[in-house]
């Protein structure tokens, strides 16, 4: 008991259940955030453009993504898919899609917040100096935009990883399913456990939130260099 | 074509919302559970329309049957992992409980791995109705309104309202409280539905966690604290100067396996395994096996049911 429940982290494979419940939940924000990067750089390009179809599709994923709690975007992927249409969609790829489909339009709209926020003159120098629109885009436009865009997509791939818990909603064992169920399997030897057990819990959040923050700080320093 | 293809997607899309919607909202689940099921009927409507080949292929969707079970070699079943005695995951990553085994069991009985599904209290029913389990083995108490939505088989365990108190003044019953006694709840359960319902007069004193009604228990904020009778007994067995004064109140209900609705032969292979079981006293074996270090052996008959015949 004055160990606040850290001795049930020795207590058989406990510790190594919570770390591949990490790795779980790792795994599923990665996947969704490197695909989210990657459809979110199209995305933000696509929230710029001038076409008025594009412009108000753009606008309504972007509206769709915010409105809906993710809680429910799980269950109409991982549940809804199959009532409607048949489909079974694996647990973990349900949340891969969700995690996927909200990180694209935050990602695009902090794309186009960052493309905007590029001076005029900075397309007109390039085109006076002869760079086609792509290489506009490639040496001039989007390397100022991912200097702008660090700090910001920082702050969503860590919401990410944070709002992974929720998958437990649709049967994914995920560090912080593995923690209740570590808290309650020793209920009543370790009645207080839950504060050294979520303890634990924040120190893992923040061992694999920290250095991304620390790349991105380096990454910044790195590039304003330039 | 296309009309029909996209109400699907909309009621689907509703369907979905709505049930989450009345998850969330627990308690007061009543008015929300009808919307959903109309929200349902709309779905079932939209696929009425499409052709019979088509129909066939999606009701087989929704359910294996018990050959089809038998066939694959895995069974499906759901469980909580995170409600000890009942259903939980031990140190080494097995799962453990009441509710495990009897899964345990039927897996072996029926010649078939298992693959336990962690559920949550919210997803039952979806899980049930989607086909991704076989069975729910949650600690899932039968009521009618969940009754048309899945199939429950012949039920395995009691549970009642509980009512504690300290044993220097013990409630024994509810008609004798005075005007100043006040009861403790936790906001959201059966026993604040129920105490408001059948005693209007008894003032409650409501918290939204379990953590803080046993603080205000403890503190002797109320006369009694009034939860699961589960709950309860397990309190006074934990602690020292409790007692359960009344150790079963209000309508009793039950708790069984639930299958996905309409999947005949799962449930009545179900319901002869359960009698089976109840004639060499299965469940008394179970209780002595899983809930005996919890409840104690006082509650195994009120707590046990043990099956003998056919519904």
């Amino acid at each position: 008991m004055q160990l606040m429940g850290i001795e049930l982290l020795l207590k058989g494979n406990n510790f190594l259940r919570m770390l591949s419940g990490l790795w779980v939940a790792v795994r599923i924000s990665l996947v969704s955030v490197i695909l989210s990067i990657g459809l979110g750089l199209i995305v933000g390009a696509l929230m710029t453009v001038q076409n008025k179809v594009i412009k108000t599709v753009m606008r309504l994923y972007l509206e769709i993504v915010r409105i809906m709690p993710q809680m429910v975007l799980l269950f109409i992927v991982y549940f809804g898919t199959t009532r409607v249409f048949g489909i079974n969609i694996e647990a973990e790829l349900s949340a891969i899609i969700v995690f996927t489909f909200w990180g694209t339009a935050e990602m695009g709209d902090l794309v186009r917040g960052a493309l905007i926020s590029i001076p005029r003159h900075q397309y007109e120098s390039a085109e006076a100096l002869g760079l086609s629109k792509l290489q506009t885009y490639l040496y001039v436009i989007l390397p100022q935009t991912l200097r702008r865009l660090i700090p910001l997509s920082i702050n969503l791939i860590t919401r990410m990883i944070k709002t992974t818990s929720l998958v437990m909603m649709i049967g994914i064992v995920e560090v912080l399913k593995v923690t209740q169920q570590i808290i309650e399997a020793n209920r009543r030897t370790s009645p207080n456990a839950a504060f050294g057990m979520f303890a634990t819990v924040f120190m893992m959040y923040f061992i694999v939130c920290w250095p991304i923050s620390l790349l991105s700080k380096h990454l910044e320093k790195r590039w304003s260099d330039r | 074509m296309k009309k029909r293809f996209l109400t699907k997607i909309v009621s689907g899309i509703s369907a979905v919302v709505l049930a989450t919607g009345a998850l969330t909202g627990c308690g007061s689940s009543d008015s929300s559970t009808t919307t959903a099921n109309n929200a349902d009927e709309q779905v079932s409507e939209s696929v009425d329309t499409t052709e019979n080949t088509d129909t066939a292929e999606e009701t087989s969707a929704n359910y294996r049957t018990l050959d089809e079970i038998k066939e694959s070699g895995v069974i499906n079943i759901g469980v909580f992992s995170d409600k000890s005695p009942f259903g939980y995951v031990d140190e080494n990553g097995d799962y453990q409980g009441y509710d495990v085994y009897l899964a345990e069991r039927i897996g072996e009985d029926l010649g078939v791995e298992i693959n336990y599904v962690s559920t949550e209290a919210a997803s039952r029913i979806e899980y049930l109705q989607t086909g991704k389990v076989d069975i729910i083995l949650a600690n899932f108490t039968v009521t009618e309104e969940r009754a048309e939505e899945v199939d429950f088989a012949l039920p395995y365990m009691n549970v009642a309202l509980g009512v504690i108190s300290h044993d220097d003044n013990v409630v024994t019953s509810l008609d004798d409280l005075t005007e100043d006694d006040e009861i403790i709840v936790i906001s959201g359960t059966t026993a604040e539905t129920y105490l408001e319902k059948e005693y209007p007069d008894i003032k409650l004193q409501k918290y939204d966690a379990y953590a803080e009604a046993k603080t205000a228990f403890e503190n002797r904020n109320g006369i009694a604290w009034a939860n699961d009778n589960t709950e309860v007994i397990a309190f006074s067995i934990e602690n020292e100067g409790y007692e359960v004064g009344i150790p079963s109140l209000g309508s009793a209900d039950t708790i069984a396996p639930a299958v996905t609705k309409g999947n005949e032969t799962l449930l009545d292979w179900l319901n002869e395994e359960l009698v089976s079981l109840g004639n060499e006293n299965f469940f008394h074996a179970d209780y002595e096996a899983t809930l005996l270090e919890t409840y104690g052996s006082e509650y195994e008959d009120t707590l046990v049911i043990e099956n003998t015949e056919l519904p």
